[in-house]
C-alpha cells in the first residue's frame, strides 16, 4: 500500500461495522442493495452483464438479477443514454454504464440536450431520474480516451448532478443516494481507486452526497480536491505537516451542486486555498471553485487561489502521464507558492 | 437469423391523385371497419389541423408567434397513423406532429406554449400519452426505445400500471432529414436487438429545410428497415386510407408480438420548413404544381362525395367548425402568458440544488432593488 492511500485509509478507522472492501465491491454492493430494494431499478451498459463490466463493477449482477434488470447493450453510448430517458418516463430509474470517460461524448447529445433538460422542459411534469456511472481519470497507463476527466462539461449544464467519490464509503453511499434521487445524476467513478480498499459502513450513511466534507483538519492552507486525487492531497499534507505547514483537506465531492460554502469557510480560516484536480485548469472547475471563494472570502485571503491541474492539451500518451497528472510534489509547490504572496504581500 | 424482403419501392396506395379508390389484396380490409362517421371524422380532422396550421402561420407574420413550423401536405400521413393507434400507444413526435397533437386533445394554447417561446414544451406528456415536441432530431426516437423496454419489463414482472396496456405499442416520427442521424440508426438497432414493440413512422416529406431527400438517402428509406431485421413499408402520405390501412397492419401484428416496424409515409412539405424559412430559393414552381395536385384532402373530399358519405351541408359544418378553431387560436395566443423565470428556477431540479436557489434569490434581491430606487424617483 502506498504512502498515500495509507494516510487515506486511515480516515475510516472509527466506523461502527466495518466491512473492509475495494471501491469497486463497494459500488458492486450499492448496485446490488438498490436492485434488491427497487425493482424499477435497471442497469444497462456495455459488457456488464456475463463479463461484469470492463472494471467488473458490476459482476455477478446479472447472475443474480436476471438479463432484464442487467442490460447488456448494444455499442451505442448515445442509445444507452436515450433509452435511459424513455424508461425514466415510463417510471424506471436506469443505471447506466458509460465504459470510459473518453466514451461519454457520443451520448453528450442525449446527456445535454435531454437528459439535462427534460424536467425542466416539461414543467418538473417529467423527472428523469437517471444515473450514469462514468468511470474517470487517469494514472492507469492506458491509451487514449481512456483516462480523461470530463467533469467541467457537465458542471456546466443545469439540470445534471455530478459527484465523484474517493473512498469506498462514500462510493457506497453516494451510489445509492445518486440512484435515489429524482434528478439525473453523474457518478463520476476514479478509476484508479478501484482497487483502494476501505471500510464500508453499510448501516451508517455518509454525509449527504451533495456536501463537501473536510477531511483532515488544518489551520495554515487549504487542500480542496475530488476524486482520484483525495488520496494524494491526503499524502501531501502528511508530508507538509512533516515540514511544519498544517494542510486542511477538503474533500470537494459534490462537483455539481458545489459545496463552496464548506470551501470558503475553510479557505477564510486558513486564508489560503489550493484546488487540484486531474482535468487541465484552463476552463477547468477549479477556476470555478477559485472564483466563488474569492467572491465570499477576498478579505479574509492572504493569497490568490491557487491550481494545480493538467496542462492545456489533449491527455498525452499515457507514457507522459506521471508528469502531466498532479503529484504530491505538484501540490506541495502549490502549497508552498501560497505562502510567497503572504511573505511578500503582508496581511 | 432470417433475411427480410425490401419494400415495394412504390407506395401503397389506395386513393390515387383524382379520388379513384383501387382495392389492395392486403390493405384493403384495414378500412372496412371505417363507417361512414369515422371516415367523415379522417376528413374533419384534415380540415381542421389545415385550417389551424394556416391560422399559426398568419399568427406568426404579425408577430404573435415566435416561430411557426407548417405541416401544410402532411395532413393524411399524420392523420391517418395516429387515427389507427390506441390511446394507450405513446407517441414521440417531431415537432411538426399538429395533426396528431390536436387529435390527442392537445389545446391550442398548449401546443402553441413552444412557437409563442412562452413554454418549452406547453402540454404534459402523461396527459395525453403524446411526449412534449422534439427539436433535436432523432433524439426522440431513443427515447421511444427506452419507453418500449419499459412496456416490456412492466409485461414480464407483472407491473403494468392502469390504464396501461400488454400490447401497447410506441409510434416513433421521424422525418427524412432525422433518419441521418446516429439516433435513428441507434434506436432501430436497440429496438431490432430487443424486439421491442416500436413503431418508426418517417414522413418523407423530401426537403430537410433546403436539402433534398437524395441528399439523405440513396434507397427509399423503408429499405432501411431490412437492413435492421424488420419490416419496412413505402405508403402514399398524402392517401389518408392507405396510411391508416398500412399502420393499422403494422400495429396489428406489433401487438402480437411482432417486434418494430417501419412506415415510411411518402409526403410532401407544401409550405417552408418554418417561417424563417423560403423555399423559393431551393425547389422549383413546377416541383410544388405536381404535388398540389396530390393533395390529400382534395383527393379524399372527391372520394367521399362520390361515396355519399360527406354532402355540401357537413362540410360547410366542418369549415365553420375550422373557423372556430381558429378563432380559438388567436384568442388564445393572444393571451397565452409566458412561464415565470422563477418557475424555470424551480423546475431545474427536482430536488433543491444550492447554486439555483442562490441565483433565484439573489435576482429577486437585484430586482426588488430596482422597485425601491423607482419608489425614492416617484417621490
Amino acid at each position: 500500500m502506498s504512502a498515500e492511500s495509507a494516510a487515506h485509509t486511515e480516515q475510516k478507522e472509527s466506523v461502527s461495522t466495518p466491512t473492509q472492501m475495494p471501491l469497486a465491491k463497494a459500488i458492486n454492493r450499492a448496485l446490488a442493495d438498490e436492485l434488491t430494494a427497487d425493482p424499477k431499478t435497471l442497469l444497462i451498459g456495455e459488457d456488464i452483464g456475463a463479463l461484469g463490466g470492463v472494471f467488473r463493477v458490476t459482476d455477478k449482477l446479472q447472475a443474480e438479477f436476471g438479463p432484464d434488470r442487467i442490460i447488456d447493450s448494444p455499442l451505442a453510448e448515445s442509445g444507452i443514454i436515450g433509452s435511459c430517458i424513455g424508461l425514466a418516463m415510463r417510471g424506471y430509474r436506469p443505471v447506466a454504464e458509460i465504459q470510459f470517460d473518453g466514451f461519454v461524448f457520443p451520448a453528450f447529445n442525449q446527456i445535454t440536450t435531454q437528459l439535462a433538460k427534460i424536467h425542466n422542459r416539461t414543467d418538473g411534469a417529467v423527472p428523469m431520474p437517471v444515473t450514469i456511472r462514468l468511470p474517470y481519470g487517469g494514472h492507469i497507463g492506458s491509451i487514449e480516451h481512456h483516462s480523461e476527466s470530463p467533469e467541467a462539461l457537465f458542471a456546466h449544464t443545469a439540470g445534471l448532478r455530478i459527484v465523484t467519490p474517493s473512498n469506498p464509503h462514500d462510493a457506497y453511499w453516494m451510489t445509492r443516494q445518486a440512484i435515489n434521487s429524482t434528478d439525473p445524476v453523474i457518478v463520476l467513478e476514479p478509476k484508479r481507486r478501484y482497487w483502494l480498499k476501505g471500510t464500508v459502513d453499510l448501516d451508517t450513511p455518509a454525509p449527504d452526497a451533495f456536501t463537501a466534507q473536510v477531511l483532515r483538519k488544518g489551520t495554515d492552507v487549504t487542500l480542496a480536491t475530488y476524486g482520484p486525487l483525495v488520496p494524494v492531497a491526503l499524502a501531501a499534507a502528511e508530508v507538509a505537516a512533516g515540514q511544519g505547514r498544517s494542510v486542511e483537506v477538503i474533500d470537494v465531492r459534490s462537483i455539481s451542486p458545489l459545496d463552496d460554502e464548506a470551501i470558503a469557510r475553510s479557505a477564510a480560516k486558513t486564508q489560503r486555498l489550493v484546488v487540484a484536480h486531474e482535468a487541465p485548469t484552463f476552463g477547468g472547475f477549479g477556476a470555478e471553485i477559485a472564483a466563488r471563494v474569492s467572491e465570499r472570502a477576498y478579505h479574509r485571503l492572504a493569497a490568490p487561489v491557487l491550481r494545480v491541474g493538467g496542462f492545456h492539451m489533449p491527455y498525452p500518451p499515457s507514457g507522459q502521464e506521471q508528469r502531466y497528472l498532479p503529484d504530491i510534489d505538484r501540490m506541495l509547490e502549490a502549497l508552498e507558492r501560497s505562502f510567497v504572496y503572504a511573505s511578500e504581500g503582508g496581511r | 437469423m432470417s433475411g427480410v424482403e425490401l419494400a415495394d419501392p412504390v407506395p401503397v396506395q389506395l386513393l390515387a391523385e383524382d379520388g379513384t379508390f383501387t382495392e389492395h389484396p392486403t390493405f384493403s380490409r384495414f378500412i372496412e371497419g371505417l363507417d361512414g362517421e369515422a371516415l367523415r371524422g379522417l376528413y374533419r380532422h384534415m380540415v381542421l389541423e389545415r385550417r389551424f396550421d394556416t391560422e399559426a402561420t398568419s399568427l406568426q407574420r404579425q408577430g404573435m408567434l415566435a416561430l411557426w413550423v407548417p405541416a401544410l401536405g402532411q395532413e393524411a400521413a399524420q392523420t391517418g397513423a395516429i387515427a389507427a393507434l390506441d390511446s394507450k400507444d405513446r407517441v414521440f413526435p417531431t415537432y411538426r406532429e399538429h395533426a396528431m397533437a390536436l387529435y390527442r386533445g392537445i389545446k391550442p394554447e398548449e401546443l402553441m406554449g413552444m412557437f409563442r417561446a412562452t413554454r418549452h414544451t406547453g402540454w404534459n406528456p402523461h396527459t395525453y400519452n403524446f411526449n412534449g415536441y422534439s427539436v433535436v432530431l432523432a433524439s426522440q426516437v431513443m427515447h421511444a426505445v427506452g419507453w418500449a423496454m419499459g412496456i416490456k419489463q412492466d409485461v414480464a414482472t407483472g407491473a403494468l400500471k392502469e390504464g396501461r396496456a400488454e400490447n401497447e405499442i410506441v409510434l416513433a416520427c421521424l422525418g427524412d432529414g432525422a433518419t441521418s442521424q446516429g439516433d435513428a440508426h441507434e434506436s432501430m438497432v436497440f429496438a431490432s436487438s430487443y424486439g421491442l414493440p416500436v413503431l418508426y413512422f418517417i414522413q418523407n416529406n423530401h426537403w430537410a429545410i433546403s436539402v433534398p431527400q437524395q441528399t439523405q438517402s440513396r434507397t427509399p428509406l423503408a429499405h432501411r428497415a431490412a437492413g435492421y431485421g424488420f419490416e419496412g413499408i413505402r405508403v402514399d402520405g398524402n392517401d389518408v386510407l392507405a396510411t391508416y390501412a398500412v399502420t393499422q397492419y403494422m400495429a396489428e401484428q406489433m401487438r402480437a408480438g411482432a417486434g418494430p416496424k417501419l412506415v415510411e409515409a411518402v409526403t410532401y412539405r407544401m409550405g417552408a420548413h418554418t417561417t424563417a424559412d423560403d423555399p423559393t430559393k431551393y425547389r422549383s414552381q413546377d416541383e410544388l404544381e405536381v404535388w398540389k395536385r396530390r393533395d390529400p384532402i382534395a383527393r379524399y373530399r372527391t372520394w367521399l362525395e362520390a361515396q355519399s358519405v360527406l354532402d355540401a351541408e357537413t362540410a360547410q359544418e366542418v369549415d365553420q367548425e375550422a373557423a372556430e378553431l381558429a378563432k380559438d387560436l388567436r384568442t388564445a395566443v393572444h393571451s397565452m402568458e409566458s412561464v415565470p423565470l422563477e418557475r424555470v428556477f424551480d423546475t431545474v431540479y427536482a430536488e433543491p440544488h444550492r447554486q439555483v436557489e442562490v441565483e433565484k434569490a439573489w435576482l429577486k434581491d437585484y430586482e426588488a432593488g430596482f422597485a425601491e430606487e423607482g419608489r425614492v424617483a416617484d417621490q
